[in-house]
């Protein structure tokens, strides 16, 4: 199937999501998804990064010596997330204080790094641009779904506006404070790449084995 | 890019005879390499440097918001910068207790000279987890109307779970009673350890006393009070044993001898 533009942005949500699908920038989804403020702050992170990453590395895409290619895109990649680090720290600083080190680490998330090296280098910088654009909101979907059951059972609120009145706060809700923790999302992640492949079945793989009968004795 | 009418080489301006370089070739490969860094370095710093003074502005009206809060004075509907300026700030030299002029109080950088050895001692004994001590700590006194001491906030910082908490601490103007702790910077686990920004905890420093009749510090967060009672101690946090025990120790450490018990008791004998 030819790829369109309209195909580039809607096909990394669902079809061919970078962390359901792909299953990569586990690590990041993890560590900011205990709250929904700063998944999203994350989400736009990524996206401008994946974004502009892809569109910078396209345009240059003809010169880049194949040799120190990956050392390019981390320069690339690395300058504009520093970037975003300083303008958070500039205009959002609570924001900024939340995310910490989470921010500098979208460095090391393999999806910028994915589209760069699997997209960006083949396809002119208008395209790169939207693929890179898709990418980051179909990691900002999972980020933000993961975000939501989190926030709202591990802390009893959604966006830090309480749903449910915890025990601390004088309520009813006891939290479960497992979810606050990293390896909640673990079990979130699974269970929303069950559903997707439950509705999607082209999305389960083949199975890399094959169970045979063993004929006589 | 990838024009090939011009074929001969001596037709092509410089650009174009590097750009059709192949990219494998050794000097191409230094190039962009080189080339690569030095703009990539150029866009870094000149946004470092355009942003910095925003930056500064925002972690310093953060500080002053959090001494605010801590004083009981925050009002969302009034300029942090305008109500800060009701603070006193002093400098303290810790092992004596007194005001220092060494230093001018307004832009002493606590963190920046408890790393310099000039003005900060390694500890050996050092429950708080901190490493080194600053001898100078600024503290920030609100006075009243006549002119009296109110409330002294003192700076506190120590080692948590994971991370260091930097905070604030308000006494009363006898320098026992607690008015309020607030941390205003850390990174403890969200729900457990950070529950120490949770309002209802922080409350339960209000009233709460330094030392007894003897002078003895006995302020402590624990599962249990202690023999000396409840007026010394705060609930530690469910779920959040090693950045109560943190908590603890590093309340301790900077309301002992080796933190401003001596200021405090300079204070309480009208010293200052």
């Amino acid at each position: 199937m030819p790829q369109t533009r309209r195909t580039m942005l809607v096909d990394p949500l669902v079809d061919n999501n970078p962390i359901t699908l792909q299953v990569l920038g586990i690590c990041s989804a993890l560590a900011v998804t205990s709250s929904l403020q700063v998944a999203l702050v994350m989400t736009i992170a990524v996206t401008l990064v994946t974004a502009f990453a892809s569109m910078f590395i396209s345009i240059i895409r003809n010169q880049i010596p194949g040799s120190i290619r990956i050392i390019v895109q981390m320069i690339i990649i690395a300058s504009l997330v520093i970037l975003v680090d300083q303008v958070l720290k500039a205009y959002a600083f609570e924001i900024s204080k939340t995310l910490s080190v989470f921010v500098g680490l979208i460095i090391t998330n393999c999806i910028v790094m994915g589209r760069a090296e699997a997209f960006a280098m083949k396809n002119p910088p208008l395209d790169s641009f939207i693929d890179g654009v898709g990418n980051g909101l179909g990691y900002g979907l999972i980020l933000m779904l993961v975000g939501f059951f989190r926030e709202l059972f591990g802390s009893g609120s959604l966006f830090g506006v309480t749903i449910l009145e915890t025990v601390n706060n004088g309520g009813w809700y006891v939290p479960n404070g497992m979810l606050l923790l990293p390896p909640s999302a673990f079990f979130i992640i699974g269970l929303i790449i069950w559903a997707f492949r439950a509705w999607k079945p082209a999305q389960v793989e083949e199975r890399e084995y094959k169970i045979q009968t063993v004929g006589g004795h | 890019m990838s024009d090939t009418t011009e074929n001969t080489s001596e037709k092509k301006g410089f650009i174009r005879r590097f750009l059709d370089a192949p990219a494998d070739s050794v000097g191409k490969t230094v190039f962009v390499a080189v080339a690569l860094c030095l703009v990539a370095s150029m866009i870094v710093s000149a946004a470092a440097v355009a942003l910095r003074p925003t930056q500064e502005v925002n972690a310093l009206k953060d500080k002053q918001r959090n001494i605010l809060q801590v004083a009981g004075i925050y009002d969302p509907e009034i300029d942090v910068v305008e109500a800060f300026a009701a603070f006193e700030p002093q400098v303290v030299e810790l092992a004596t207790g007194a005001f220092t002029d060494q230093f001018d109080p307004t832009t002493f950088d606590d963190r920046a000279a408890a790393e310099d050895p000039a003005t900060s001692v390694a500890l050996s004994d050092d429950p708080a987890g901190i490493i080194r001590k600053g001898n100078f700590a600024t503290i920030y006194l609100l006075r009243d109307d006549a002119g009296a001491i109110d409330k002294v906030i003192l700076p506190i910082h120590g080692y948590g779970l994971w991370s260091t908490l930097y905070g604030f601490v308000a006494l009363e103007e006898n320098g026992n009673d607690i008015f309020a702790l607030q941390f205003y910077e850390h990174a403890e686990t969200p729900g457990l350890g950070a529950e120490v920004d949770n309002p209802r905890w922080k409350a339960l420093w209000n009233g709460k006393k330094l030392t007894d009749e003897n002078g003895e510090l006995q302020i402590n967060v624990s599962k249990a009070a202690t023999a000396a009672g409840a007026d010394y101690h705060i609930d530690a946090l469910a779920g959040a044993t090693l950045t109560s025990v943190g908590v603890n120790n590093l309340v301790q450490f900077w309301m002992g001898e080796a933190g401003f018990a001596p200021f405090l008791s300079n204070l309480k004998e009208g010293k200052l």
